[in-house]
């Protein structure tokens, strides 16, 4: 296949947008940043330690950002309407922070479609999560602190998400950074939750080096950090160097990989789990982790042109193989989690994984469609864990030892749960299909077959992995804490409930910290729900069956469930809605090459499509270079790849593809991972009962399940293959060089030091300086004593030197000035 | 040119009051020839701030005016205190000051 030529494929009038909330957006990070520093000035004075301030910052930006978006989408209809097409221009506003000729640097906003999606929804996310954790974490003694960081994170987040130029998005980045260590070492009194800070801030680290270096190169290459101008050079083509160009992108991309949890820097993100789960939640799920695919997405046109990406033939790029890669390896980890919270962790992972993919492939809105619907899904699954968890499991989170069967008694929490599952399996009519498919669907379009594989197996191993953690979590017999919840007796599998079964529990060890978690269970425990687990004895049925948790846990989660629905209705190709598509379509930087699909679009969806789309077909088609060769009509849809400086459109939906083999994998996958959760967890005799015990019996299947287990042995290479072999040696080696090398030439210096000394003091001290030092002594005795009659004590006579002296001064005045 | 004058008269009472400081033995004597010196600096400043058609001079003068009644306050005070220890101001007597 050529390469075919590059294009632009909507030449019209750029429009502008403008408004009072879109001009004045750069106030969202603001307030929250405000309320930061108030939390802690005064948090511990408020009635509600402080809550109360940063969840007042989080609506007030959230109202913010929804008039920014109403303005946008109102903007964005009426340039529709008049001009045909969606290509808007950002709305810019900065300041110069400071400067180094010359070079400015400013703080800003940067607000087009993607800035406000995301906006949009870290506002909102944010704003659930903190009222969820008024109820999740009362009581506890850094309760003030807690809502600063989250409150200082929002900030973080948001301000990136607005960067006009890259440095305030490297500021958001670090603040982000140092807040998910802050939040995950919250109960830093457990040492594994330190650990666990610390691994994830180092590792991040590691990653953030290539956004240094990064950003420096692209100044280099660029001479400028202005975001928009970075994408309309490498748009444009305009660097002196290809190779130079493909370094930067790889460079950031370590960025990414770090940030974003990819292969093979995603080990910290699972640890991270350590924090308290509202943290989890927002953290380390829906906004922070997608930072990396976010910046990817911001400078798309870098990596776009950097990477080759869509060049006609290309068969792997960086970002789409690590994203495979990080596909599989995780979700083939959430098999052997026991802890939910893990299983959700490495779900994430992989999920993220999907967004690179999407974004390797070209993708882009389809990526950044993902992480739209999957922070609403998953933030809904993590919010459900720790509903589970502060009511039903005694802290715990590990579905073995203490859930099952508790479905009946948490029907909003359970509902939730199924629904955010669905959606996350990627169910047709569910948000997670509609996001998902299109990564899919245009990793087969685009012709990147083998990584289109590897993504259709990625969607089946989901589906089972989530079934495998549904029954455990909500089916089956209750088993230790959720048995206690659930008022019957637990003896089923013969374990004893221990709160330190697993100390790497945060919350489930937290209930030994004295002075925060017994008495706020204690006081809301009583009256609201009957929730007494510190007192009642284990095992012995509850006099009252206590319910679901309380409205302040189950309101966001019901909010977030719906919207883990709705949300894929913003883009469903499946029912011809490009809404969201074209949102945020002038974002990506690069011309979208249209090519020959709006004539297949009117032909197969004519009947799905609502007026408004057919118009926008019309009007494309017209707008369109048309230096494709059309397609031959029908299903033939004839993919030709538009080359480094240009997108391809995403490609047609047709229910054909999304069933087959897609759809199909993950209904087989899903059956299958459910009779086997019947037969292992469940006892039962079914057709999936022989592999009962299997990892027992066979030696092959013991080895790969201990082997994901110790999760590919990674944290063991790094521990013991960079930490030790690096480490230790480096360590060694520098003892040595400080025992032999630096010590001996501290002695020599030493010893020189003080033979010269030595010399000096014999001849330059005793002889020359001494010998001046008593000169210039008996010099001045001698002045003085030859002086000593000028002073009388006689007054008229010093009246008379002084004036002698003057007038002596006066006459070589006069001369010298003559 | 008339403001030269000025600057005769004024060169003349500062050698008046040099020759007060230099040879009178009574300290009242000299303090006044101290206050003949400085308002012939006065007298100075007001002739070039004519000359130069300039304000400044004159607000020199003021303050000059005004430490000179200072220094006249702390050189009576003293000579006071002479009086009151030796019963006599002659400065021929005084020669606690050698060195």
């Amino acid at each position: 296949m050529s390469r075919a030529p590059m294009l632009l494929a909507v030449e019209g009038p750029v429009g502008e947008v403008s408004g009072w909330f879109l001009e004045n957006a750069w106030l969202i990070p603001v307030i929250p940043a405000v309320a930061f520093f108030g939390i802690l000035l005064f948090g511990k004075k408020l009635p509600r330690g402080g809550s109360e301030l940063g969840i007042a910052s989080m609506v007030a930006a959230l109202v913010l950002a929804a008039g920014a978006t109403y303005q946008w989408i109102d903007g964005l209809a009426a340039h529709k309407k008049a001009a045909g097409n969606y290509e808007v221009e950002p709305v810019i506003r900065d300041i110069v922070w400071w400067q180094s000729n010359p070079f400015e640097f400013g703080l800003g906003q940067h607000i087009d479609g993607l800035a406000i999606a995301l906006l949009l929804l870290v506002a909102f996310i944010s704003t659930l999560v903190q009222v969820y954790s008024t109820e999740y974490v009362a009581g506890d003694r850094r309760y003030t602190h807690f809502f600063a960081a989250l409150t200082l994170f929002s900030a973080g987040m948001l301000a990136m998400v607005l960067a006009p130029n890259m440095v305030q998005l490297i500021l958001g980045w670090e603040i982000m950074g140092l807040c998910s260590f802050m939040l995950i070492g919250h109960w830093w009194e457990e040492r594994a939750n330190s650990e666990a800070a610390l691994k994830a801030f180092f590792t991040v680290r590691v990653g953030d080096m290539g956004l240094l270096v990064g950003t420096a190169m692209l100044l280099g290459i660029f001479g400028t950090l202005d975001i928009k101008e970075i994408n309309e050079l490498a748009a444009a083509g305009e660097f002196d160097s290809k190779n130079m160009l493909m370094w930067t992108a790889v460079a950031l991309f370590i960025a990414c990989i770090g940030k974003s949890g990819q292969f093979p820097l995603h080990t910290w993100l699972p640890d991270a789990m350590a924090g308290p789960t509202p943290v989890s939640s927002l953290l380390h799920s829906s906004t922070m982790v997608v930072a990396g695919v976010f910046l990817v997405a911001r400078l798309y046109p870098v990596f776009h042109v950097g990477l080759d990406i869509n060049v006609a033939g290309q068969q792997f790029n960086l970002i789409a193989v690590i994203g495979a890669i990080t596909i599989i390896i995780a979700a083939l980890l959430a098999f052997v989690q026991d802890d939910i919270k893990k299983v959700l962790a490495y779900s994430t992972v992989s999920q993220l994984g999907y967004m690179m993919l999407g974004l390797g492939v070209g993708a882009w809105t389809g990526a950044v469609f993902h992480i739209f619907t999957h922070a609403f899904f998953k933030c809904c699954l993590f919010l459900v864990a720790g509903s589970i968890s502060h009511t039903a499991s005694h802290h715990s989170f590990d579905m073995k030892k203490d859930m099952g069967g508790i479905w009946r008694k948490m029907p909003v929490s359970f509902g939730a749960w199924m629904i955010s599952t669905f959606a996350l399996c990627g169910v047709p009519f569910f948000s997670g299909f509609f996001s998902k498919d299109e990564i899919i669907d245009s990793a087969k379009h685009f012709e990147y077959t083998t990584l289109w594989v590897v993504s259709v197996v990625g969607a089946g191993l989901t589906a089972a992995y989530m079934t495998r953690a549904t029954y455990l979590t909500w089916f089956g017999t209750p088993r230790g804490g959720a048995a206690h919840f659930m008022g019957v007796e637990h003896d089923t599998h013969g374990e004893v409930h221990e709160h330190s079964a697993h100390p790497h529990e945060a919350e489930h060890a937290d209930a030994h910290l004295p002075d925060h978690t017994d008495d706020a269970h204690d006081t809301h425990g009583h009256d609201d729900h009957g929730h007494d687990d510190h007192h009642a004895p284990h095992g012995k049925p509850l006099p009252f069956a206590p319910h679901d948790s309380p409205w302040k846990i189950t309101a966001p989660i019901l909010l977030l469930a719906i919207l883990a629905i709705g949300s894929g209705y913003l883009n469903a190709p499946a029912l011809g809605i490009y809404w969201f598509e074209h949102q945020t379509e002038s974002s990506i930087g690069l011309p979208i090459d249209h090519g020959d699909e709006h004539g297949e679009e009117g032909g197969d969806h004519s009947g799905e499509e609502d007026e408004h789309e057919e118009g926008a077909a019309v009007t494309e088609l017209a707008l369109g270079t048309g230096t494709f060769v059309a397609a031959e009509g029908g299903d033939g849809h004839e993919y030709e790849a538009p080359g480094e400086f240009a997108v391809p459109a995403p490609p047609t939906f047709t229910w054909r593809n999304a069933i087959w083999p897609g759809l199909t994998l993950v209904a087989v996958l899903f059956g299958v991972a459910l009779l086997l959760s019947r037969a292992v967890f469940g006892g039962e005799k079914n057709p999936a009962s022989r592999f009962v015990g299997l990892t027992k019996r066979n030696k092959a299947a013991g080895g790969i399940h201990s082997f994901l287990v110790n999760k590919y042995q990674l944290d063991n290479l790094y521990e013991n293959g960079i930490v030790h072999a690096v480490a230790h040696p480096i360590a060694k080696a520098a003892y040595w060089v400080n025992q032999n090398i630096i010590d001996g030439i501290v002695n020599a210096v030493g010893k020189g030091g003080k033979r010269s000394g030595d010399a000096l003091y014999k001849y330059v001290d005793q002889g020359l300086v001494d010998n001046a030092v008593n000169l210039s002594g008996t010099a001045a005795s001698e002045g003085g004593h030859a002086l000593q009659p000028v002073q009388s004590g006689k007054v008229n006579q010093y009246g008379a030197l002084l004036f002698g002296a003057a007038a002596v001064g006066a006459i070589l005045l006069i001369i010298l000035n003559a | 040119m008339w403001a030269f004058n000025f600057l005769l008269l004024s060169a003349a009472l500062f050698s008046i009051g040099v020759f007060g400081v230099i040879a009178r033995r009574n300290a009242v004597m000299v303090l006044m020839s101290i206050e003949l010196i400085l308002n012939s600096v006065n007298l100075n400043l007001i002739a070039f701030a004519l000359m130069n058609n300039s304000i400044d001079g004159h607000v020199f003068a003021l303050f000059v005016i005004a430490v000179a009644a200072a220094e006249v306050g702390v050189g009576l005070a003293m000579v006071l205190m002479i009086y009151r220890n030796r019963r006599s101001i002659s400065l021929d007597e005084l020669s606690e000051m050698k060195g």
